[in-house]
């Protein structure tokens, strides 16, 4: 049974109940219930496919829960929101991708919806200037209403669309992920301002995964696991730890795998890589059979890094050794045949090509294997992707069906099948788990431990510290493009490097 | 047994559907309506007019499935002819030997290649939009045609031409051979080639190809080389068809090789798409015009026809889509 506190007499501004939601005979929530109260900082925490962007959906009215659910709001009892009666009751989302215009001036994307409609249906810029720059003033910032959006930083555009939530009269803003792509002192600042929203009496929730800098602002905790309500918990006595138990349910019994690599050869030599702006400096090696972990906030270079290994991206300077020999690729085609592999972090528009069934996705980057008498062989492609499938234990229907029609931990799979099918020396893991369920992250590790045995050298970059520091045998941290330091996971806890990451 | 019927369908693919279909309705109503339709006759006329908008289709096909579109390929196909004009015609005219028009016809795929090598080098450097340039190639090389030509015919070639428009081996139409044969080309090129799969790769995500290694601007510059010279075939085809060259010959071929790709099951915005039943198509609608003309209809209406089949093909397809969301939902 989850656990639940009590709210002290309060009563709560948005209260939902029995929330049950059901997508293709997968139950994403379970009897949910969830209560923010008027001017708290709230937490929704939970791994990614835990549900809190479809609870989320259904507070804002995109979802409509399964029969029998009860939400309250304000004072007025609803068995499903829509978007307008959200809209209305001052309920605003800060998404993750902010959707926001960026062509358009700062004034236009805080304040066009205050225009639309509005009689005599003609654009007042003035009024809109006007709306915006109160906007702003109440989060105390101050930028420059008449530049377009895309001249200011990811963490100002944040600052634009909380903005634009003001200006729809908010009682109750929720913020996706809002800390994923924000430095400390950026972090710090959008903190002060969900401290002087909750002041005014505006109800904060910060749904988001990864929680240090939250939790000290937030007096209440709600956890989400596989759909359901783990328990609401006070902040007070919380350790980030337990929250993380909590969150994934199997924390503890999950072991550091880093072994000693010994003197097996080198792989992959850097030296002194870089390419302005993104990255710079940046040196390392990588043995037969060892998983270097890369980490780092996004935008530490860690993409750009590994494109330029793979040679899609051109280095200003540096050199690049594959097993022992100097090497400089003019295309990913080269990096391929020479035994290179990338799984890109962007599954769903680079990693695969989702239209395109299960055999070709698998096999595009090896036909020359599937060929019989110059011709590419139906047969075959059918062996190739059986053999993989099998090996990797990926479950399909027919081959001929789309990729787009697997889970995510499938497509993972097949993208994973579709590098070692080339038969790489070296293969670069980024962002691995981004879009797999909690459930199948573990199935994907096991397979990259697997591939780590029989020789493969493995980098893997993900932003998710622990992912790094359970499966690899050494953590190299970067930060803004740099080498930020170097951790073995066997002599150092998960807490160290999670300090030097977010710190 | 069951095995021979899913290689069958395999062959064929799921697009074969809807042009089959046309094809038992159009060959049942008329066999009906005209007791002279089921004749040689019809067949042959069908047979020898196949052909043109055939080739053409086919050059049309490959941009499409990058997701792109040729809009020069009619004007290629006059340029390609008139190339092999002025070569019979500066070696002796109606005298000319048989070398100097395989000569010809060689120069003509070279000509036909290199607008195709030019458009693919714009769209895949520039990333342009293969609308605008294929535009631009269209409008250059009618305006280069016509120039070279003052807008008038070039004929006047020797006899042994007359065979490749209108001759027959076996009873099998020489044109429709020559088409024949580059369906099967297409088909192994689609079906069994590196550049084929790359193609459908490249039409439903460029990038994602990019990244899985495909070298995408080499397939959209042999793609739309591909194109310009099977244009050039079709060029030569008319040539021998009509005995003579004109800068416009076939020029309202050109939206209708995009209808018959679409009638043909191929994705308009690229990605999927089969050679067989683009065939399969393109013998519909010319049945449908011969059908229609020994029904005493004129060519304009039978055109007009061609316009409300492709809107029923459009409307049917999106009852058949909903009949099947229906029925999954109730299994």
């Amino acid at each position: 049974m989850a656990e639940t506190m009590s709210t002290g007499g309060v009563k709560p501004l948005l209260s939902l109940h029995n929330i049950n939601m059901t997508f293709g005979g997968i139950k994403a929530l379970k009897d949910v219930s969830f209560e923010v109260l008027p001017g708290e900082i709230h937490c929704l925490a939970g791994e990614n496919g835990s549900g809190k962007s479809t609870l989320i959906k259904i507070i804002t009215g995109v979802y409509r829960p399964e029969a029998g659910a009860v939400i309250e709001y304000d004072g007025q009892t609803f068995s499903h929101m829509s978007p307008v009666t959200a809209q209305a009751g001052g309920i605003q989302v800060i998404w993750q991708d902010l959707a926001l215009f960026p062509e358009m001036t700062v004034a236009e994307n805080i304040a066009f919806h205050t225009v639309i409609g509005r009689w005599p249906r003609l654009v007042d810029y003035r009024h809109m200037r006007r709306t915006a720059l109160k906007a702003l003033q109440r989060l105390g910032v101050a930028l420059d209403v008449d530049l377009p959006l895309k001249d200011y930083s990811i963490a100002q555009r944040q600052i634009v669309a909380i903005a634009r939530a003001l200006v729809g009269e908010a009682k109750l803003v929720f913020m996706d992920e809002p800390t994923a792509s924000l430095t400390q002192s950026e972090t710090d600042h959008l903190i002060d301002i969900a401290r002087s929203l909750s002041v005014s009496g505006v109800a904060v929730v910060f749904v988001s995964h990864r929680l240090a800098e939250v939790l000290e602002i937030s007096s209440r905790i709600t956890v989400l696991r596989d759909g359901a309500l783990v328990g609401v918990y006070p902040v007070e006595g919380m350790t980030q730890s337990r929250i993380t138990e909590l969150m994934t349910g199997k924390t503890f019994n999950q072991q550091v795998r880093a072994k000693p690599v010994g003197d097996e050869p080198i792989v992959l030599e850097v030296k002194g890589l870089s390419r302005p702006g993104q990255f710079e400096d940046i040196s390392f090696a990588v043995r037969r059979g060892e998983t270097l972990g890369i980490t780092g906030l996004l935008g530490a270079g860690r993409t750009e890094l590994a494109l330029s290994i793979f040679g899609m991206l051109k280095p200003r300077s540096g050199r690049v050794w594959l097993n022992g020999r100097p090497v400089r690729f003019s295309s990913n085609r080269k990096a391929i045949e020479a035994g290179v592999a990338y799984l890109s972090e962007d599954r769903l528009s680079l990693g695969l090509i989702q239209p395109q069934s299960i055999a070709d996705n698998l096999a595009i980057a090896s036909l020359d294997r599937i060929k019989s008498g110059g011709l590419l062989s139906d047969e075959r492609k059918r062996r190739l992707v059986d053999r993989w499938i099998a090996d990797l234990g990926v479950k399909i229907g027919r081959q001929s069906d789309a990729v787009s029609t697997l889970s995510g931990g499938n497509q993972q799979r097949i993208a994973i099948a579709k590098w070692l099918a080339t038969d790489p020396k070296l293969l670069i893991l980024d962002a691995p788990t981004v879009g797999v369920d909690v459930g199948a992250r573990a199935g994907i590790f096991e397979i990259v431990a697997k591939l780590a045995e029989c020789g493969l050298a493995i980098i893997l970059i993900s932003d998710e510290v622990p992912e790094v520091y359970f499966n690899a045998d050494r953590v190299l941290h970067m930060a803004q493009g740099k080498m930020a330091g170097w951790f073995d996971p066997r002599t150092c806890s998960l807490g160290q490097i999670e300090a030097a990451v977010y710190g | 047994m069951n095995s021979v019927a899913t290689r069958i369908k395999d062959l064929l693919g799921p697009e074969i559907a809807g042009p089959g279909f046309a094809f038992l309705a159009v060959m049942l109503f008329f066999g009906f309506a005209s007791p002279q339709f089921l004749s040689e006759a019809t067949f042959g006329s069908v047979a020898f007019q196949l052909p043109e908008l055939g080739l053409l289709t086919l050059a049309m096909l490959l941009p499409v499935l990058t997701g792109g579109l040729n809009l020069a390929i009619t004007f290629t196909a006059n340029i390609a002819g008139l190339t092999v004009a002025w070569v019979l015609q500066a070696n002796g005219g109606v005298d000319a030997g048989i070398a100097w028009f395989a000569l010809g016809c060689v120069l003509a795929v070279a000509v036909g290649a290199a607008t195709g090598v030019v458009m693919g080098l714009v769209i895949a450097y520039t990333r342009a939009h293969p609308i605008l340039v294929s535009l631009s190639m269209m409008i250059f090389v009618r305006g280069l045609g016509e120039f070279l030509t003052r807008g008038g015919d070039v004929s006047g070639f020797p006899a042994f031409l007359q065979p490749i428009g209108h001759g027959s081996i076996l009873g099998f139409p020489i044109p429709l051979l020559i088409f024949i044969a580059c369906v099967l080309l297409w088909h192994v090129l689609l079906t069994r080639m590196k550049l084929g799969f790359n193609t459908y790769m490249i039409g439903s995500n460029i990038e994602a190809a990019r990244y899985s290694g495909v070298n995408t601007r080499k397939v959209i510059v042999l793609v739309y080389t591909l194109s310009g010279a099977m244009c050039a075939v079709a060029g030569i085809i008319m040539l021998a068809r009509f005995n003579s060259v004109r800068v416009g010959h076939g020029e309202s071929y050109l939206l209708i090789t995009v209808l018959a790709c679409f009638l043909g099951g191929v994705n308009p915005f690229g990605g999927f798409g089969r050679v067989i039943p683009v065939f399969v198509a393109l013998v519909v609608l010319q049945l449908l015009s011969s059908g229609l003309n020994l029904m005493g209809a004129n060519q304009h209406l039978a055109t007009a026809v061609w316009g409300i089949l492709l809107i029923a093909v459009m409307i049917l397809r999106w009852l058949a889509a909903q009949l099947m969301i229906l029925n999954r939902r109730k299994g």
